[in-house]
């Protein structure tokens, strides 16, 4: 059974819907990457698995219970976790108290955790006393990262880690998301620099208009010719 | 022809006062100049004193801020918090413990009695839960539907007059008065070099807020739910896929603000030896002038800015009346806003 299914899902805001019959799947341990072009719904995909945003119809089952439209504050004890795409840390609190807050629900054990994200990255170990809105770019997304796997989650959801960093950043990145694979973690990434997303992913879709327009293996979609041109960059 | 008008009429609204260094410099100096006067030429007694009792200004700003800081409105029902605080105790005192036989005053060197440390509490649980249970009737609903924050600040209005008139209509149903007097026991004020004469309950008054403020800044900088609290603060929608439970943390907010207002109230009423139901509204807009002039969300700002009205409200009572000491606050809250837009400590938008 797969690890996540989201099935048929109809969302958006208010009145108008922006997601009109997804469907998705991830299983244990694997890497899945989302693209599409602006407003074609990846973000809303990604609240409305979370329950951040109340899916209309649809069913989004986890780990073989049925997640779809529950309160967020439920799912890291179900082993979900999800790093938004702004405002993905808590700006006037420490790199510590960022990280012991991604452990909110346990209530002891958080530091040994801490401890080997400071391993994980280096970077933030540094920076433990600094407030996280006093961070860089690059700092603040690893942050964000670590915050998501103080849980060890089985599947984290990730809105586009890359987003506002150098080229040299984002490959930093990368690596990071790459090692958290290691780790056995699966992920569901949304992506604009799709190239980078796809080349540490199995499968990927992609999204037009609210509806899934493809689907395959991630290896496959890099060397598709109209995929190349429409969301690669030539 | 209108366009270039329509430009003109732009450029003047842009204009600012405070962009002129001159005019910046000025203010600064009037500023400080008027800090150096009110230390200089301020009597003692009366700084003294106006610091005590700003500690207690201080507890309700910072529950304005605290509710501010997770909600994001300014609760203007704050300052009847503070009268319902007083006004329990008050009922406890003259009413309910003669009856039980407790009428003890002058407990050492105060004035007030220990049955006061028994309706203290029961005014801060009073209030607590009454802040909690007014957002599950009324605020939890308006957020539901994404309100706007001018909404929440009317229905806290309104909550304010409610409250207010209840209270009035039970004082005068019960004692048929609006000035009770608390029980007391006259006391010599406690006398220090250079003048400087204290009515012992300030003591009390600043030594319980001090406390206070202490166990405040330990519960949020070393507890879970002091944490939550803060992180809920700074980024909610985070705080919720972290798996706080912000209905939870909104409700604790409340508690502790109602709860510290409360304090405050009872404190100014044992000051002040006398409750009124308008104790609390009186004092409502020296509390926003200090939660503004310290920076609106910081909780120091709050603490900073209700001791520096305090103390300018009480030295002015020695040039003019006290009846213009808020009009002292809203003054000094002004200049620093010219200066300084965000508040002392608060941060500008492009901190953020």
């Amino acid at each position: 059974m797969s690890l996540l299914s989201a099935d048929n899902l109809i969302a958006g805001y208010g009145p108008v819907d922006i997601l009109h019959g997804v469907s998705l799947r991830v299983e244990p341990g694997e890497f899945v990457t989302i693209i599409g072009p602006n407003g074609s719904g990846k973000s809303t995909l990604l609240k409305a698995i979370f329950g951040l945003v109340s899916p209309r119809s649809g069913t989004v089952t986890f780990d073989g219970q049925d997640i779809a439209g529950g309160p967020p504050e439920r799912l890291p004890r179900h082993g979900l976790g999800y790093v938004p795409q702004a405002a993905n840390v808590f700006a006037a609190l420490t790199v510590a108290e960022n990280l012991e807050m991604g452990a909110f629900i346990r209530k002891t054990g958080a530091a040994g955790r801490i401890k080997e994200m400071y391993e994980l990255f280096p970077d933030l170990a540094e920076h433990r006393r600094r407030r996280a809105g006093n961070l860089s770019g690059g700092q603040r997304q690893m942050l964000a990262l670590a915050r998501a796997l103080m849980l060890d989650p089985k599947l984290l959801l990730l809105d586009e880690p890359s987003a506002g960093l150098s080229p040299a950043l984002m490959e930093t990145v990368f690596g990071q998301i790459k090692r958290i694979q290691e780790q056995g973690v699966a992920a569901v990434i949304v992506e604009q620099n799709a190239r980078e997303a796809l080349g540490i992913s199995q499968r990927a879709y992609v999204l037009a208009d609210g509806s899934n327009r493809l689907e395959n293996t991630a290896a496959e979609l890099l060397h598709d010719p109209e995929v190349v041109r429409l969301y690669l960059g030539g | 022809m209108v366009e270039r008008l329509a430009q003109l009429w732009a450029d003047r609204l842009r204009w600012h006062p405070t962009a002129n260094p001159y005019v910046r410099a000025a203010l600064w100096a009037a500023g400080l100049g008027l800090a150096a006067a009110v230390l200089i030429f301020g009597e003692p007694s009366l700084l003294v004193n106006g610091l005590l009792l700003g500690s207690a200004l201080a507890l309700a700003a910072i529950g304005v801020t605290l509710i501010f800081g997770i909600l994001g409105f300014a609760h203007f029902a704050h300052g009847d918090f503070m009268t319902l605080g007083a006004f329990i105790a008050y009922a406890l005192l003259v009413g309910v413990f003669p009856a039980l036989g407790l009428t003890q005053t002058g407990l050492g060197p105060f004035t007030f009695g220990f049955p006061l440390l028994l309706a203290l509490p029961a005014g801060v649980l009073a209030a607590a839960a009454l802040a909690a249970a007014l957002d599950w009737l009324i605020y939890r609903h308006l957020r539901r539907r994404l309100a706007a924050a001018m909404t929440f600040a009317i229905a806290a209005l309104g909550v304010a007059f409610a409250l207010r008139a209840v209270i009035r209509g039970t004082m005068q149903a019960g004692w048929d008065t609006q000035i009770g007097q608390l029980p007391r026991e006259s006391r010599q004020f406690i006398q220090l070099p250079l003048d400087i004469g204290i009515p012992p309950d300030n003591i009390f008054l600043g030594l319980a807020a001090a406390l206070l403020v202490v166990g405040l800044y330990l519960f949020l900088s070393r507890t879970r739910a002091g944490k939550a609290m803060r992180a809920t603060a700074d980024n909610p929608d985070l705080a919720r896929v972290s798996g706080v439970n912000t209905q939870l943390v909104i409700y604790w907010t409340w508690a502790l603000g109602a709860g510290l207002a409360a304090v405050a109230g009872t404190l100014i009423a044992v000051s002040q030896a006398q409750f009124t139901p308008l104790l609390g509204w009186k004092i409502l807009i020296p509390i926003f002038a200090a939660v503004i002039l310290g920076g609106i969300g910081s909780l120091y700002g709050a603490l900073l800015g209700a001791l520096l009205i305090s103390v300018a409200m009480e030295v002015s009572t020695q040039w003019i009346s006290p009846s213009y000491k808020p009009a002292v606050a809203f003054i000094i809250m002004l200049v620093a806003l010219l200066i300084r837009p965000q508040g002392i400590l608060g941060k500008s938008a492009q901190d953020r």
